[in-house]
């Protein structure tokens, strides 16, 4: 049997922990807000890396071509084949092209390029600068009066950032085309024809829209990987999970601002 | 057992620490540190792992700052400097890292040219290669310079850090454990190579160590941390000469029995 004092105490030893947690929460929430407001400080004032820069929007964007040709691609045949079930059910298969063109434009596009660059660029970003910080790389840039966050966080934040967008019209492409390579297969679709449909049903805020999203997802990326990485501790262990919660936080991030975006949108497109 | 250096200026402080104290959570690292460096002068810190030797050269960098007490470096007092001022006084501060923190991504010639194209501006292409040539043949390895960190020796890579700061001509060299994990062949080199930065590019040294050999081979004062405080200084034979258990230990489990 427990006495009134035992019980009292596991009481304040609980209450202590959940304190110590709700604390941690808000400690972690205030450096990220300061994180980001140092890239907007930094990003801003000279010296500007530009060489370093354009490295990294290497890195993120020519090199992720090709795993996003082959995923947008595919993406797009299967979404076509899945779709034609549906609307053959109503005899509507000639509206292939367009249901195609608004879901890829609208939302696939955006979200799979956002999956795939938080899934490989997320976690090389973290990968590398949370093993940079644990090998001293980054106090060595430091004390050789280089700022380590300008040239490591700023350039690798401006390459998703701008990279995203760019990587998303390309998807939006390549899964278009994988639609038309189904399409045509099947119900003997034109090239022009095909795309006549896909212009015709997408508007202005489509692409807009969707273009802006990705500018946010890559900027999420991006931030999220630096911040990750650069505040990386407990050697490799802590390098392994700044290059895992990388990639989980921002694809958490990036499902919560599509949320977001579709009702932002939504309510556009209606007003 | 390595000769005084007969051109120490003992009237010219370019360090100087006085009460320096340091805590990480509850754990007082550094107790009140008081400590001179004399111009040309190399000064080893001796002291067993965790007592806070590594801190010490981080808070005179820059890296860390003090909880409390005056950090004097090259007549700028660390605490109160930031920004452009603490850039212009980093720049005569060389830091030679345990690990060498080498930029694994970059060639060898990446690495040197790193700190040199951000700070010295007004240099041309040939003057940076000239320059790189010059300190990668001050620590004997010319032929390396294409070649990626990862392709190096542990002693190799030492030697690189080494070559990294000294491109910048620094007027005072911090080395953070310069032998840890070499063969005693290699760590002679090294010891070697540090006396012989201090007298071709006169720097004034203090060398991080718990190597002994280290310690005897390359200072012209040794000071020893025990307890977050220097409880002994002088040269090496001074500091072991005590009747302190806790010195005395050190030196019979650490160097000769």
């Amino acid at each position: 049997m427990r006495s009134k004092n035992e019980n009292a105490g596991e009481t304040r030893v609980r209450k202590y922990i959940i304190s110590k947690r709700i604390d941690a929460v808000f400690t972690t929430l205030a450096d990220i807000h300061f994180f980001i407001v140092r890239f907007f400080r930094e990003v801003f004032f000279p010296p500007y890396e530009f060489k370093e820069i354009v490295r990294q929007c290497y890195e993120v964007g020519v090199k992720s071509l090709p795993l996003i040709s082959l995923t947008g691609f595919i993406i797009g045949i299967v979404f076509t084949n899945q779709s034609r079930v549906s609307l053959a059910e109503f005899g509507a298969t000639s509206w292939l092209p367009a249901l195609i063109s608004i879901a890829i434009v609208r939302a696939l596009a955006p979200l799979v390029t956002a999956l795939i660059a938080a899934g490989r660029v997320g976690s090389s970003i973290g990968a590398e600068l949370g093993s940079m910080k644990v090998t001293e790389q980054i106090d060595a840039m430091e004390v050789s009066a280089t700022n380590p966050f300008k040239f490591l966080v700023v350039t690798r934040v401006l390459a998703t950032t701008f990279m995203t967008p760019a990587l998303m019209m390309y998807v939006v492409f390549v899964a278009l085309m994988g639609g038309y390579f189904n399409v045509h297969k099947n119900e003997l679709t034109s090239f022009t024809a095909y795309f006549v449909q896909v212009f015709n049903a997408i508007t202005f805020l489509d692409i807009f829209s969707s273009i802006i999203k990705s500018f946010v997802f890559g900027f999420t990326i991006g931030i999220v990987g630096c911040y990750k990485g650069y505040n990386s501790s407990k050697g490799t262990e802590g390098v392994g999970k700044a290059a895992n919660s990388s990639v989980v936080t921002a694809m958490f991030l990036v499902f919560i601002e599509e949320l977001l975006a579709l009702q932002i949108i939504h309510a556009i497109r209606f007003a | 057992m390595k000769k005084v250096n007969p051109n120490i200026d003992k009237n010219n402080k370019v360090i100087s620490l006085n009460g320096l104290k340091k805590s990480f959570d509850d754990f007082d690292v550094l107790r009140g540190v008081d400590l001179n460096l004399y111009q040309g002068e190399n000064l080893v810190v001796l002291g067993r792992s965790g007592t806070g030797k590594s801190v010490l050269i981080k808070i005179i960098s820059g890296l860390l700052k003090a909880d409390e007490g005056v950090v004097n470096v090259l007549g700028s007092n660390m605490n109160r400097i930031a920004g452009r001022e603490l850039d212009r006084l980093r720049l005569k501060i060389g830091f030679s890292f345990q690990n060498s923190a080498l930029y694994d991504s970059m060639t060898i010639r990446e690495n040197l040219e790193f700190p040199l194209v951000r700070n010295r501006k007004e240099l041309g292409r040939k003057e940076i290669d000239n320059l790189v040539e010059v300190v990668l043949e001050a620590v004997g390895l010319s032929q390396t310079i294409n070649q990626m960190p990862s392709e190096l020796s542990g002693g190799q890579r030492k030697r690189i850090g080494i070559a990294r700061t000294l491109i910048l001509r620094p007027e005072i060299m911090l080395y953070d454990e310069p032998t840890a994990g070499l063969d005693p062949i290699t760590s002679i080199e090294i010891n070697n190579l540090i006396n012989e930065v201090q007298t071709r590019f006169n720097t004034s040294s203090i060398i991080i160590t718990h190597d002994l050999t280290c310690a005897r081979d390359t200072g012209d004062r040794v000071v020893m941390l025990l307890d977050g405080q220097f409880q002994r200084e002088g040269t090496f034979e001074e500091v072991f000469n005590t009747d302190d258990e806790r010195v005395k230990s050190f030196y019979n489990y650490n160097f000769i029995k």
